[in-house]
């Protein structure tokens, strides 16, 4: 069982529970970007206040699992207020995360691990989605999104 | 009675014992297999056949000259009769085209049948209960032929709401529908809606997928006109699919794929399509897994589809008594609560839980069940779902896989709690 309880994590269920920055923004001026998972049919909506380079303000809505809900909150709350550069290499981290690494790891790779946790914080609880590859799909959900969000902000006039 | 269909002293431990991979330890837990409308699981004598038909008789089939190229094609027609029997279908053999599943045989049906035969304005009618297999050949046909496609509602218990049957009849060429739903359990009345279709002189085709594989069919006392089913889901391989279709409409539909097999004759300046059955199989066709989808048929009638029928409905009665008693609502089941034309599929929405949360946690128990939309999402929109937790039983199943599946419900109730 403690796979199961690597997944499901008390953060991770707690953030499932009381979902943070739950909701909408005016748009204009907030940029809005929806994420779906065809496969299983959830769906995140996002929405972006983006000013002078800041993340100002992040509000999501949407349907589905523990794991792509508690993940977009986690996401909401390590992004919000913080710089492009920064949210951009959060993104990267976390799907380096998702992506790079197995559920055994030889000693350099520990380190590696170690690195990436302390920028992560609270959203390091996530790790344990790896061993679950199906699932890793429900956690990048609102992650592709977001960066979706972030390169149409960024291409868009007046911008 | 047909052959085979004679009264059988059925036992569920016995066909459990011909499954080898109900022995499997999964995550420290013997499995409990609940994902049967998925795809079953196979018995010892189906693997056995189609390992024998490897190991000593494998040629390609038809044309062969030599002994084993004989055996094959004997063994791959002997398939097509078992199948035609087992559904019985008035001209036999010559009526079973064999495709690759319920799928392809779908997409046979719209895309030689219907482009041939209908034309814009014409009506296809389906219900809200569809699998996509059922559903997206209809909206391609629309897109080339300008066909209308058009639902029969569902209603609130979960079963076909037939009050408007006539009027949304009208206009209607086809009526293709599914003679249980993979999602609801629901069985539908197919002797009426073949009347009913008739009366208007529409065709009917059927979803076997499900029903095939959980009922006796009879197409010539249904009076069907097309019926399509797959063999993994009737202890049989994957790989191999039926079409059925009298033979007057057989020969009147123009080919599918084309290929070798296909064909009578092929010249610089055309080719000339073969007659019959043959027609629709291009290429080398599913030989070992026609061996083993004719052992599954066989397995099948040994048991008698009566007894599966009984054994099934006993064992969903009991499920959906516990299902209520033990979690008070906080289990909603989406389907019909009595077993009345209602199979072993028992879809589930378990409060305050996400059914791929359900599903992760079962697994952790060795129990498999599916999360998702069951590629039926018109029918999930229907009633405001994005997934459910899909359990489903089979010949081998028994009270034991409840016993476990109510548990790990109840673990991962606590969990999310
Ligand atoms: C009712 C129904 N129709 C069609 C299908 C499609 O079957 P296959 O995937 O074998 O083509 C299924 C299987 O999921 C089904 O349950």
């Amino acid at each position: 069982m403690s796979n199961l309880e690597d997944l499901y994590r008390e953060i991770i269920l707690d953030h499932y529970r009381s979902p943070r920055n739950r909701g909408e923004l005016p748009t204009p001026p907030a940029h809005r970007v929806e994420g779906f998972n065809p496969l299983c049919g959830d769906d995140v909506v996002i929405y972006l206040n983006v000013r002078d380079e800041v993340l100002e303000d992040i509000k999501l809505t949407g349907h589905g699992c523990s794991i792509s809900q508690a993940s977009s909150s986690l996401m909401s709350a390590a992004v919000k207020g913080r710089s492009l550069a920064q949210v951009q290499s959060t993104i990267d981290t976390f799907k380096e995360l998702m992506t790079g690494h197995d559920a055994s790891l030889s000693k350099d790779e520990e380190i590696d691990e170690e690195l990436d946790l302390r920028t992560l914080g609270e959203l390091a609880a996530l790790q344990g989605v790896v061993k679950f590859p199906v699932r890793i799909k429900c956690a990048m959900l609102a992650w592709n999104a977001l960066r979706q969000g972030l390169e149409e902000f960024a291409q868009s006039p007046g911008h | 009675m047909a052959p085979g269909q004679r009264v059988t002293s059925f036992s569920a431990r016995r066909v459990r014992a011909d499954v080898p991979q109900l022995t499997r330890m999964v995550n420290g837990h013997t499995i409990t297999y609940l994902d049967t409308a998925s795809s079953s699981l196979q018995p010892r004598p189906v693997i056995e056949a189609m390992s024998r038909y490897y190991e000593l008789r494998h040629a390609n089939v038809h044309r062969g000259v030599y002994q084993t190229a004989n055996e094959a094609t004997e063994a791959y027609e002997g398939a097509r009769a078992r199948v035609a029997g087992f559904i019985r279908a008035p001209g036999g053999a010559s009526e079973v085209v064999f495709t690759k599943n319920t799928t392809e045989s779908f997409n046979l049906i719209a895309k030689s049948w219907g482009a041939a035969n209908l034309g814009p304005g014409d009506v296809v009618l389906l219900s809200e209960m569809e699998h996509h297999a059922n559903i997206v050949p209809w909206f391609q046909l629309r897109e080339t032929t300008g066909i209308e496609v058009r639902f029969i509602p569902v209603t609130d218990g979960f079963r076909l709401d037939l009050d408007n049957l006539d009027e949304l009849l009208q206009g209607v060429r086809l009526l293709s529908i599914t003679g249980m739903s993979n999602v609801l359990g629901t069985k539908n009345p197919l002797k009426e809606l073949a009347s009913a279709a008739h009366s208007v002189n529409a065709l009917i085709a059927v979803d076997g997928a499900q029903s095939v594989a959980h009922g006796a069919t009879d197409v010539a006392d249904l009076e069907l006109d097309f019926l399509t089913f797959s063999g993994h889901k009737m202890l049989g391989p994957t790989g191999i699919g039926v079409l059925w279709t009298r033979e007057e409409i057989l020969d009147s539909m123009p080919p599918f794929l084309g290929g070798g097999g296909m064909i009578a004759d092929v010249r610089t300046d055309g080719y000339t399509p073969a007659r019959g059955v043959t027609r629709f199989e291009a290429g080398t066709p599913p030989i070992a897994e026609a061996v083993g989808l004719n052992a599954a048929v066989r397995y099948l009638e040994a048991l008698g589809m009566a007894a599966v029928v009984a054994h099934e409905s006993e064992l969903t009665a009991d499920a959906l008594t516990r299902l209520e008693l033990t979690f008070d609502g906080r289990v909603r089941v989406i389907g019909p609560l009595d077993t009345i034309e209602r199979g072993g599929v028992i879809s589930l929405d378990v409060e305050g839980v996400h059914a791929h949360d359900v599903a992760q946690v079962l697994d952790q128990f060795g129990v498999c069940v599916r999360p998702g939309h069951h590629c039926a999402k018109p029918l999930m929109r229907r009633f405001g779902l994005t997934a459910t937790a899909r359990a489903s039983f089979g010949p081998y199943s028994l009270t034991k896989d409840t016993d476990v599946l109510l548990e790990a419900i109840e673990h991962t109730l606590k969990m999310f709690g």
